[in-house]
């Protein structure tokens, strides 16, 4: 008993002058793992993730100074929980969880690694109230972004009739809808929202079905979140109408139907956690993108906007820096 | 547009969506009743699918063969048959249990075409695939000129398709064949048939229209791939078989019944139907079809008189 206690004291001695010397982290590059629901280049909710990353690792001076692990598609909560105990395991440094639906797992394991830095999105919960130190939370207040492409769709919509392709009624989607339903109300009290929900994120066929649908009801504006919304895109523009995007730059592959696209940036979240975790705190801190921090970005494709739109979609975002425009997260159903 | 809608017109509307919603399910369950007809339970169709649906789409691609899409849906078809094949080898030449051979197919197709989809292409990618086809004069009745012939071609060849497979089944000698050896293959062989033969041959066209129905997904109706992207719409054309009683008729009656309870509840959910003015939870709207589907296997299973007798049960010739 007593040797076995002195063992583990001398390793946790060992382990603290290792720590402080600065020799864990001298010894080569950062670590970051990341596990996300569907494919880093779905043009949305992982993609955003992954984008950051890599941009993250060319500031720091490519892969000698920061290592990049992914395991995508990891739709099934039970995966992702193995590929996060994985890497913790393989003594990763940084190890996010990009997806809502793992912050039960996280919690879970989280406290068996307390040397392991973890990062939870979108949320807002560091389990400080469970006693838990080592996780980062991270979320985008998307209905910020929402507001004004909501505003631009309202102004550009002939039919008064606009779609909504959401996934799950929750998390940033919901945000994101939420933020649009009440930028169409301010530019176009005329118009009606039609919103349906697949059920799913990444269900590409749903998604056409839906926006479809709402085509049949005679709308010529869509919008939508998740890595599901290809499927809408290519509908609204078969059906010669516009696309307002989320999450990622959706004007990359549909120049001429994404009419601008809300983009997350988490290149300034992933280096804060860095370097939080370089001074010694390993999570704790719950992180939100804004339009006034930057973390909120718009990227326009190719299609010709009027200028009053324009004009109105400046004025909102002002409005929204300026504190003058207060976009509720929630709306009376 | 929406404010002037009447009950009328949500419904033609919805009666033109449900056809191609039903499309898919339409072509990959005929292809199952061939294969259970005969005997053989095939539960790969799902991994099927997303093989034919990443082939027809990286044949189509610019980033792909750049074939044209008749290329595109045959290239489908031949990849079909080969994991087809492959279920025939598995379950009727080396017997394996047909469930859970079923499952490893479905897991094959998911991760070889998720493998594929990474090595070849890496990211989204869309098509001009398979187009709309306005039947000449029929597409401007009132009415049924919209709901029935303003359809993607696809969809026009898989309701045809129901009266042939009700045709083949029932009046051809190779018909015959494919009932006397899923209902009673020992006496299907005494009279000289080749019960792995037809079996196998069952199999394989069920893989090439599993390959059709995931062609229809990402070259026709929805001309776009993503990992996975056919969700589970290989298990539930497998439900639409037992669901519809082995008959096509009835599996395409499962499979309009299936697609308009799911474009009605997106019509439910755009037009925030309320129930006493409260809204309907989403979630609830989307699992309708779902329970619709389960509840319909479970009063069906009085009339399912025509289930073939050897249906999962392998056949070894000089057996007892």
């Amino acid at each position: 008993m007593k040797a076995r206690f002195v063992s583990i004291a001398l390793l946790a001695a060992l382990l603290a002058l290792l720590a402080f010397g600065g020799l864990v982290s001298a010894q080569g590059p950062v670590r970051v793992a990341v596990v996300m629901p569907s494919s880093p280049t779905d043009l949305a909710w992982s993609q955003s993730i992954y984008s950051a990353l890599v941009a993250v690792q060319a500031k720091m001076g490519g892969e000698s100074a920061m290592e990049i692990a992914v395991s995508d598609n990891m739709f099934r909560v039970n995966e992702a929980e193995q590929a996060l105990r994985d890497y913790a395991d393989d003594g990763y440094d940084l190890v996010i969880a990009h997806g809502t639906q793992y912050g039960t797992s996280l919690f879970d394991l989280a406290p068996d690694y307390p040397e392991t830095s973890f990062a939870w999105g979108t949320a807002t919960d560091t389990g400080a109230d469970r006693g838990i130190t080592n996780v980062f939370a991270y979320e985008a207040s998307a209905e910020q972004g929402g507001y004004v492409n909501g505003v631009m769709a309202g102004l550009m919509t002939t039919s008064n009739v606009i779609g909504v392709v959401g996934p799950v009624p929750a998390g940033d989607a919901l945000l994101y809808i939420n933020g649009f339903r009440q930028g169409v109300a301010a530019s176009n009290p005329n118009a009606s929202v039609l919103i349906a929900y697949t059920g799913s994120f990444g269900d590409t066929t749903a998604a056409a079905e839906t926006a479809k649908t709402q085509i049949a009801a005679g709308a010529d504006v869509l919008t939508g979140s998740a890595q599901q919304v290809v499927g809408a895109i290519e509908a609204i523009q078969a059906a010669g109408g516009y696309w307002f995007g989320t999450q990622s730059d959706q004007s990359v592959q549909w120049p001429s139907t994404v009419v601008v696209s809300q983009v997350f940036n988490w290149v300034p979240v992933i280096e804060d956690m860095l370097a939080q975790r370089a001074n010694g705190v390993l999570g704790g801190i719950a992180y939100n993108l804004t339009l006034a921090n930057g973390g909120l970005t718009f990227k326009f494709g190719s299609v010709g906007i009027a200028p009053q739109v324009l004009v109105a979609a400046g004025n909102a975002t002002e409005a929204i820096l300026s504190g003058e425009i207060v976009v509720a997260r929630e709306l009376p159903e | 547009m929406i404010g002037e809608m009447t009950l009328f017109d949500v419904l033609a509307a919805a009666a033109a969506l449900t056809l191609a919603m039903a499309t898919p399910y339409l072509y990959a369950a005929l292809g199952e009743v061939f294969a259970q007809r005969s005997g053989v339970l095939n539960l790969g169709v799902e991994g099927i699918m997303l093989m034919g649906a990443f082939s027809a789409i990286y044949a189509v691609s610019d980033k792909g063969l750049n074939a044209g899409p008749v290329a595109g849906l045959l290239i489908a078809v031949g990849v079909g048959a080969l994991m087809g094949l492959l279920a025939a080898v598995i379950n009727v030449t080396f017997q394996a249990q047909q469930g859970i051979s079923g499952i490893g197919i479905t897991l094959l197709g998911l991760g070889m075409s998720t493998v594929l989809f990474k090595a070849l292409v890496g990211g989204v990618i869309t098509v001009q695939g398979i187009g709309q086809v306005y039947v000449p004069l029929l597409s401007d009745l009132p009415v049924v000129g919209p709901i029935f012939f303003r359809q993607n071609a696809l969809v026009y060849g898989a309701f045809i398709l129901v009266p042939i497979s009700v045709w083949v089944l029932n009046r051809t000698g190779w018909g015959l064949k494919v009932r006397a050896v899923g209902q009673n293959p020992k006496a299907a062989d005494a009279m000289g048939v080749n019960v792995a033969r037809v079996r196998y041959q069952t199999v394989i066209l069920g893989g090439m229209l599993a390959g059709v129905a995931g062609a229809s997904l990402s070259i026709a109706l929805t001309p776009v791939f993503q990992e996975n992207m056919t969700e589970g719409r290989g298990f539930i054309a497998v439900a639409l078989v037992y669901f519809g009683a082995w008959s096509p008729w009835r599996v395409m009656l499962g499979a309009l019944l299936f697609s308009a309870a799911n474009n009605l509840q997106i019509w439910a959910q755009i037009l925030d139907v309320r129930v006493a003015g409260a809204p309907i939870p989403p979630n609830l709207l989307i699992m309708v079809p779902y329970v619709l589907t389960i509840l319909v296997l479970v009063f069906a299973r009085q009339r399912q008189r025509i289930e073939p007798a050897a249906l999962t049960k392998p056949f070894e010739r000089g057996e007892n």
